[in-house]
């Protein structure tokens, strides 16, 4: 380094400068001062090897020195290691856009969309990227909660196997090219009046789509062209049963809130409907008891498949379709249903009986829901079992219609379109977001298989796909154009109740991804016109610009539209006779088919975060087997991963099992969407080879459900991999269970199941166990004499519950509340995207290497001991994040203190600090800690990046890991806590920070917030004489507590 | 004691034989004996056949180590919940063999109990490498283990400092105590040995490579004396080492809160467990190794006899750490302990291993009662072997099945050691071996020095027995 200054130069006077800049012409590029003076300094500074003062070498080097130079040069060259720095602009906003305050994130209201309803959401964005997606509270179908898949969907939208370009046939081209290819097209057809034409879309609530798509449609452009809506997952049965049951099209909105007794003929309401967070919400507060729910809500359900509504039921029976049906027939008569169809049979038996009673019993306060599974007749017929128990307009409402229709004349089913595809009558197909070749019903050809020797897309002379993927679709479409995500586009959705979001988008489209509405809007103008203003003008109506404007920003911001919900329609209910009742099949077996729950129809397969979500029930990752009862499995000599070979109508699919306790007997249910593979065009790395394809044995007439498949055993053997070996509690007190009626009696005392006396705990200021009669009842003998101090006599030191300044400053807490918990896991995702948790695929999580920092532990109960156990066992989920102990086990044993506790009482780890030995991992009794075996971020992918939380270290290979209650939540506000208190107070108030899981929770189940505030939400649980800590015996005390479970049986009914 | 013997070995005046030393023995053969092993004898086919597998082992293991150090550990079967697997079962395993060592060269030395001395050289050569072996497991096993200095007291900018209460600190400490003095006691043990095979050795670059680490060594009254002093000195620093590291080794399970690995009995259990396994490994190899280079005059059946009983001892003292874990966990009412000893490792997933445990280390130690099978070899052999084999199963059920079931049930989980967990536990049975290997060949398996000692001290005896009266005879 040259230690000469800036004076060594000579001074140099401005007007000299002035006088050199003046006498030249054209930019002058100068490096200083010096320079641009030209003083003999700077002259011979740029010419001299070495500084003025450096003492050169003119000696010969000899052999010593030589070596020493060589020496020095090799320290050296380490030193000079140190300090090189990427060359790389740093420029500041010339002008800063509006709010960005760079590690502060915004939050964008917009709305998610799914089987075409929308659901309220909240966007993080940071610094222009958006990383977490959190439920709208003033949307009404999220208030909010978001679901997994609206969790996951901020990963889908950085897949890096997205579709990212046009294509035609194949061939990578541009968007000018097929835009001139739609405007030759739109010419031709606008002559035939679009006889040739024909649109494929799922389920359209959008008033922007459906608008364009009504202009298309319309006399001024394709007349005769028509307009097919498939989804393979939806809701065409529910539709279609409303249309049978009043002749119209309407919408039903069920209210759980204002029901007393709710039964389900297969509906799982809890994951599956546009409403079903808000009905999972409904459905928590009534279950919670207190002096404004007197009359607890009681839950029925009737299903082959064990889902979590079954597993929140009261009661539950595991029934085959056909028994569904009946029992619905049963229930109609009994309610007085008079005109049912001849062909109904009814269930005898002596539950169903007290069930009509209790229903009986809350007339108008009652509801009874049919699931999307059941045929439309059923439907129709759980219409007329409402309006007999005097529920219509009580529990249950008739609205205008959401989802968008096609014309009189021009809507069709996915069939008519294959059959039009055959008589040659389409020449051009537009299929909007669908992805026919692989989840139609096999027998309509779309996919190249059985019979069909290729796709029946390929008769069509111009298919032009609009895809998230390059998908199975794509490769037999003669365009595909990559669509927009959700979060990069503008656009508009409706919700349950009709209530209207706009999606704004979050980002620009990574990928030059387009909408269905500029897809239409090609068609409609000759040109494409931006999403943005194809909304606006879909809402401008008749508003003038300036209350346009603040409509706008006042939509945009609030994430609904005033005002938007559909209106309520007044229905009558049409005679029932003459509806054609389902046919029951013949043959041993009943074959179902069931959305798989967490990749559901398919559309999520290229998502690692939902493949290694466990499945809620069955808690198996990365595939989907064919579920089956014990009973069955005996029968046919199966096991957990046996190759099971199905034939259904001369297709065959070889798959394997999966015992499912609770399943119907003599039943198999096969999930979606998996099976996808590179063979047959699809370009997910995540997704591709995972599973079996299910779709492929499913048909029109089999739709959910069919009978006639042969089962043969074939001696094979396929791994399959559950993140829960063990499905008992063996004798444990670790779900505490209790009636409503028993809790009314006694809210400190009530039998379990399990033998075990659910006991009072009192939260004092410690939050620890006061097991009174604890040790008796449980055979645990705790540590130490008092169980209050604990460990001999070991009184919990202050700091942990006052600051070292002595002010109370924030006790951290949370309290989960298994009442609640209907195990839907969306919490698990959320966590996941909030921390930055890995996928590390399904071989690892085979060795037992999930990453997962909160898991739902799902247990099985049988209550009565003569029953077989899994014929239909209780089920119960526990979500078990880190407890955050006080006198945490992991702490003592770390030999390098990575994991210590803060004056917060948060069990904090140091993945800087951590060396691996997993000491911490081995000492926890819960299990909580997570160890990177390997690299499992993935710190490659470039959109992967973008993902992430900026807030949370992303961990490396051989580090610990764990729940850290979102402790970079925690900390931002504390930091707001201390800007806003006068006296720098860092206390929070009780309830002002949320944990992302917390946050997702569709019941509220989770409650976190700061202890020392008694006012808090936490700090009332902790002192619900329901609260207990999860082995309270180790005298860990668990910052982490547990509301017992209270349900509600019928007395009446014997289990 | 400060009898000075000339490390030349001319003067042949002592002449001596006994159950502990076979033949007729003087100070000239027992050098001659000792010192051509290493000096004279070629390399044998037997040893080039037992080199080459052991060095082929240890190619292996640096191997599986470059493969573990360049992808991480989750190349091992470790998981949640069973976060250790062979990693701190190989651990405990190769201290626990080394335990054998510092036991015989140490506290028998100081009971002055005379047969530990022709098997104490390769008995502490065994701990050291054994030592070796143990030492390099939890370097391996960490998730970043370029990072493991941390675990070291080590003044730093960042104030950070290891944490005490860890029983994996104590480990620190207690292991590399353990390797530096048995290291110490080994080295200065050769001193006089190293100055033989100095003066004896006819190839000059020999001689030179035994002068240096022979530091000078003459032979002087002054040597022998501070000679003696300092090997009496670390044989009475490694005596309470022999407990106090496997009570720390212990205490890594037992300061945990897994049933199975709560409870009191362990440091005991596991410090008569380890001098149990080191015993078996002596026995194990001195047996062939007395065979193969003709040393059976002086690893006599007396040694073996001997070491058979202190293994019948132990492995009764281990036998009866188990009833007491298992009465201790009925007797304690405590749920979760009472699953894991008296269901979940009699009748549980590891069943199996658990059951051989018991016949291995209970059932087939018995036959150690009997005389007749004390006396023969071969059944000898292949009991130490089995109990080798039995105390590397209990390592494993108390590592692997407390934590493959513990509180919460679902969280259970299964482990299996893959194939790099083989190679590499394997490739530490060829480190070991190779050092072994080399060990004979280079060094005196048997103390030379000290033989010739044993020699002077039973003739004397044999002098006095002879000449004094039969009572005075047995106060020698």
């Amino acid at each position: 380094m040259s230690n000469r200054t800036r004076s060594d130069f000579g001074s140099q006077d401005l007007s000299e400068l002035r006088r050199k800049l003046a006498g030249s012409s054209g930019p002058q590029y100068w490096r200083s001062l010096e320079e641009l003076a030209g003083t003999e300094e700077f002259e011979r500074y740029l010419h001299r090897e070495f500084p003025e003062q450096a003492a050169e070498w003119h000696d010969p080097v000899g052999r010593r020195q030589f070596l020493q130079l060589m020496g020095a040069s090799l320290a050296l060259a380490g030193v000079s290691g140190c300090v090189v720095r990427p060359e790389d602009k740093i420029v500041p906003y010339v002008k800063a856009p509006e709010h960005v305050v760079p590690g502060k994130p915004l939050y964008y209201a917009s709305a998610a969309v799914q089987e075409g309803y929308g659901s309220g959401i909240l966007v993080e964005s940071h610094l222009g990227r958006p990383t977490k997606v959190e439920g709208n509270p003033s949307h009404p179908a999220s208030l909010g909660a978001t679901d997994l898949f609206t969790q996951a969907s901020i990963l889908n939208l950085y897949d890096p196997d997205r579709s990212q370009s046009v294509t035609l046939n194949g061939h990578l081209t541009s968007w000018d090219a097929l835009l001139n290819a739609l405007i030759d097209l739109r010419t031709v057809q606008l002559a035939k009046k679009g006889a040739g034409v024909r649109f494929l879309t799922g389920t359209v609530t959008s008033p922007t789509v459906a608008r364009l798509m009504d202009q298309v449609l319309g006399p001024k452009f394709f007349p005769q062209a028509r307009w097919h809506q498939y989804e393979p997952v939806g809701h065409a049965n529910r539709r279609a049963g409303i249309r049978l049951a009043t002749g119209t099209d309407a919408e039903a909105v069920h209210h759980i809130d204002k029901a007393d007794v709710v039964v389900s003929l297969d509906a799982d309401f809890l994951s599956w409907g546009p409403s079903k967070l808000r009905d999972a919400r409904n459905l928590a507060i009534r279950r919670e008891p207190g002096p404004e729910n007197k009359n607890p809500i009681r839950l029925y359900v009737v299903e082959p498949t064990p889902s979590i509504t079954g597993a929140t039921a009261d009661h539950r029976w595991p029934l085959s379709s056909e028994e569904i049906q009946a029992v619905a027939a049963t229930l109609a008569r009994a309610v007085g249903v008079s005109d049912l169809p001849s062909a109904a049979t009814e269930l005898k038996a002596p539950w169903l009986a007290t069930l009509v009673a209790d229903l009986q019993k809350s007339k108008g306060k009652s509801l009874v829901l049919a699931g999307e599974t059941q045929p439309p007749a059923i439907h129709a017929l759980v219409h007329a079992i409402n309006q007999a128990l005097g529920n219509v307009g009580q529990t249950l409402t008739y609205h205008e219609p959401v989802a968008a229709l096609a014309p009189e004349g021009q809507s069709g089913s996915i069939s008519e379109l294959a059959d039009d595809i055959r008589a040659g009558r389409v020449e051009a197909l537009f299929i909007l977001g669908n992805n026919p070749v692989y989840d139609a019903p096999s027998e309509l050809g779309f996919a190249a298989t059985g019979a069909e020797s290729s796709s029946l897309l390929l008769k069509v002379p111009t298919v032009v796909h609009l895809g998230l993927f390059n998908d199975e679709t794509a490769q037999v479409s003669t365009w595909h154009i990559p669509e927009a995500h959700f979060l990069e586009s503008w656009g508009d959705v409706r919700a349950f109740d009709g209530s209207a979001t706009i999606i704004q988008p979050l980002i620009a489209p990574l990928y030059g991804g387009r909408t269905a509405s500029e897809v239409l809007s090609t068609l409609i103008d000759g040109t494409p016109l931006p999403s943005r203003s194809l909304v606006e003008d879909t809402w401008r109506g008749n508003r003038s610009d300036s209350d346009f404007t603040a409509f706008w920003t006042k939509s945009l911001h609030d994430g609904v539209i005033a005002d938007s919900a559909a209106k309520p329609k007044s229905v009558s209910l049409k005679p029932l006779a003459d509806i054609s009742w389902p046919k029951a099949g013949t043959g041993k077996y009943e074959l179902l088919f069931r959305p798989d729950p967490t990749i559901w129809d398919g559309s999520h397969s290229n998502n690692g975060w939902l493949q290694e979500l466990p499945k809620p029930m069955t808690r198996v990752v990365w595939d989907n087997p064919a579920l089956i009862s014990k009973k069955t499995a005996d029968q046919e000599g199966l096991k957990d991963g046996d190759i099971l070979k199905l034939t259904l109508n001369g297709r065959i699919l070889k798959v394997p099992v999966w015992v499912n306790p609770g399943h119907a007997e003599d039943a198999i249910t096969l999930t979606l969407g998996f099976g996808r593979s590179e063979d047959a065009g699809y370009r997910g790395r995540v997704g591709a080879g995972v599973g079996f394809d299910t779709y492929s044995l499913r048909t029109q007439n089999g739709f959910w459900s069919t009978r006639g498949v042969l089962v043969e055993k074939t001696g094979e053997n396929y791994p399959l991999y559950s993140t829960q070996g063990h499905n008992t509690m063996v004798g444990r007190d670790l779900i505490r269970t209790g009636t409503h009626a028993d809790y009314a009696h006694d809210p400190t005392i009530g039998p379990t199941p399990y033998g075990v006396v659910m006991h009072h705990e009192a939260a004092g200021d410690h939050g620890a166990a006061n097991g009174h009669g604890h040790a008796e009842e449980t055979g645990i003998t705790p540590h130490g004499a008092d169980p209050a101090k604990g460990l001999i006599g070991f009184e919990y030191p202050e700091p942990y519950r006052r600051r070292n300044d002595g002010e109370l400053g924030n006790r951290w807490g949370m309290s989960i509340n298994l009442n609640a918990c209907i195990g839907c896991a969306a919490c698990v995702v959320a966590c996941q995207a909030e921390n930055n948790i890995p996928v590390v695929g399904k071989d690892q999580v085979g060795r037992g290497r999930e990453m997962h920092w909160l898991r739902i532990d799902r247990y099985y109960a049988t209550e009565s001991r003569d029953a077989e156990p899994s014929a239909n066992p209780a089920t119960h989920f526990q979500p078990i994040p880190c407890m955050h102990c006080e006198t945490a086990p992991c702490e003592m044993v770390c030999p390098v203190e990575a994991t210590s506790h803060s004056a917060e009482g948060l069990n904090e780890m140091t993945y800087n600090r951590c060396v691996g030995t997993r000491y911490c991992s081995n000492n926890c009794p819960y299990k909580v800690r997570r160890f990177n075996f390997f690299q499992y971020s993935d710190q490659l992918t470039e959109s992967l990046k973008l993902q992430r939380n900026p807030d949370v270290s992303v961990r490396t290979r051989g580090v610990m890991e764990k729940c850290t209650y979102c402790v970079q939540r925690l900390t931002k506000a504390r930091i707001e806590a201390q800007i806003k208190s006068p006296d720098g107070n860092d206390a929070v108030p009780g309830d002002a920070v949320a944990t992302a899981c917390q946050q997702a929770c569709p019941t509220r189940a989770i409650v976190f917030g700061n202890m020392n505030d008694r006012s808090s939400a936490v700090a009332k649980a902790k002192e619900d004489p329901r609260n207990y800590s999860l082995l309270a015996e180790l005298n860990t005390r668990p910052r982490t507590t547990y509301l017992a479970k209270l349900t509600n049986p019928n007395t009446a009914i014997e289990a | 004691m400060a009898q000075v013997h000339s490390t030349h070995g001319h003067e042949d005046n002592g002449h001596a034989s006994s159950e502990i030393l076979g033949g007729h023995q003087s100070y000239t053969t027992v050098t001659d004996t000792i010192a051509d092993v290493v000096l004279k004898r070629p390399l044998g086919k037997a040893w080039l056949f037992g080199f080459a597998i052991s060095f082929a082992l240890l190619m292996m293991f640096l191997f599986a180590v470059t493969n573990l150090l360049v992808r991480g550990i989750g190349i091992w079967g470790v998981n949640i919940p069973v976060g250790w697997g062979f990693d701190i079962v190989n651990f405990v395993w190769w201290i626990g063999i080394g335990h054998a060592g510092t036991l015989i060269s140490a506290i028998l030395l100081l009971l002055k109990q005379d047969w530990r001395t022709s098997i104490n050289r390769f008995a502490e050569a065994m701990t050291l490498f054994a030592v070796a072996c143990a030492g390099l497991y939890p370097l391996m096993h960490m998730g970043r283990p370029w990072l493991f200095y941390w675990l070291m007291p080590l003044p730093n900018t960042m104030a950070l400092w290891p944490q005490f209460r860890s029983p994996l600190e104590f480990d620190v400490f207690a292991v590399s105590t353990y390797a530096t003095v048995s290291l110490l006691f080994w080295y200065v043990g050769l001193i006089p040995d190293l100055a033989t095979l100095r003066d004896r050795a006819t190839n000059p670059l020999i001689k030179k490579l035994y002068a240096i680490p022979a530091l000078g060594w003459r032979g002087s009254a002054i040597h022998w004396h501070r000679y003696r002093t300092a090997y009496l000195l670390l044989a009475g620093i490694a005596t309470p080492l022999v407990v106090s590291v496997h009570t720390i080794v212990a205490l890594d399970f037992t300061i945990g809160i897994i049933p199975g690995w709560h409870t009191t009995v362990f440091p005991p259990y596991f410090v008569a467990g380890a001098i149990f396994s080191g015993f078996a490994m002596v026995a194990t190899l001195a047996i062939p190794l007395r065979s193969y280079f003709g040393l059976k005059d002086y690893i006599t059946d007396k040694h073996l006899d001997n070491m058979a009983k202190v293994m019948l001892v132990t492995g009764l003292i281990v036998t009866y750490g188990y009833m007491i874990e298992g009465f201790m966990a009925w007797y304690g009412a405590n749920t979760y302990e009472r699953y894991q000893m008296l269901v979940d490792r009699p009748t549980g997933a590891y069943k199996h291993d658990w059951w051989l445990l018991i016949l291995c280390n209970c059932v087939m130690t018995q036959l150690l009662w009997f005389k007749s099978i004390r006396n023969n070899i071969i059944l000898l052999w292949l009991i130490s072997l089995v109990i080798n084999v039995g105390m590397w199963l209990e390592r494993y059920v108390i590592v692997v099945i407390s934590l493959h079931s513990d509180f919460l049930p679902s969280s259970w989980g299964m482990y299996h050691g893959t194939v790099w967990d083989y190679m590499t536990f394997y490739g530490t049975i060829g480190l070991f071996m190779t050092l072994m290997f080399l060990f004979v060949r280079i060094l005196p398996a048997i103390s030379i020095a000290e033989m010739r000692e044993l020699v002077h001290e039973l003739h004397e005896r044999d002098e006095a027995r002879t000449q004094a009266t039969p009572p005075a005879a047995r106060t020698v």
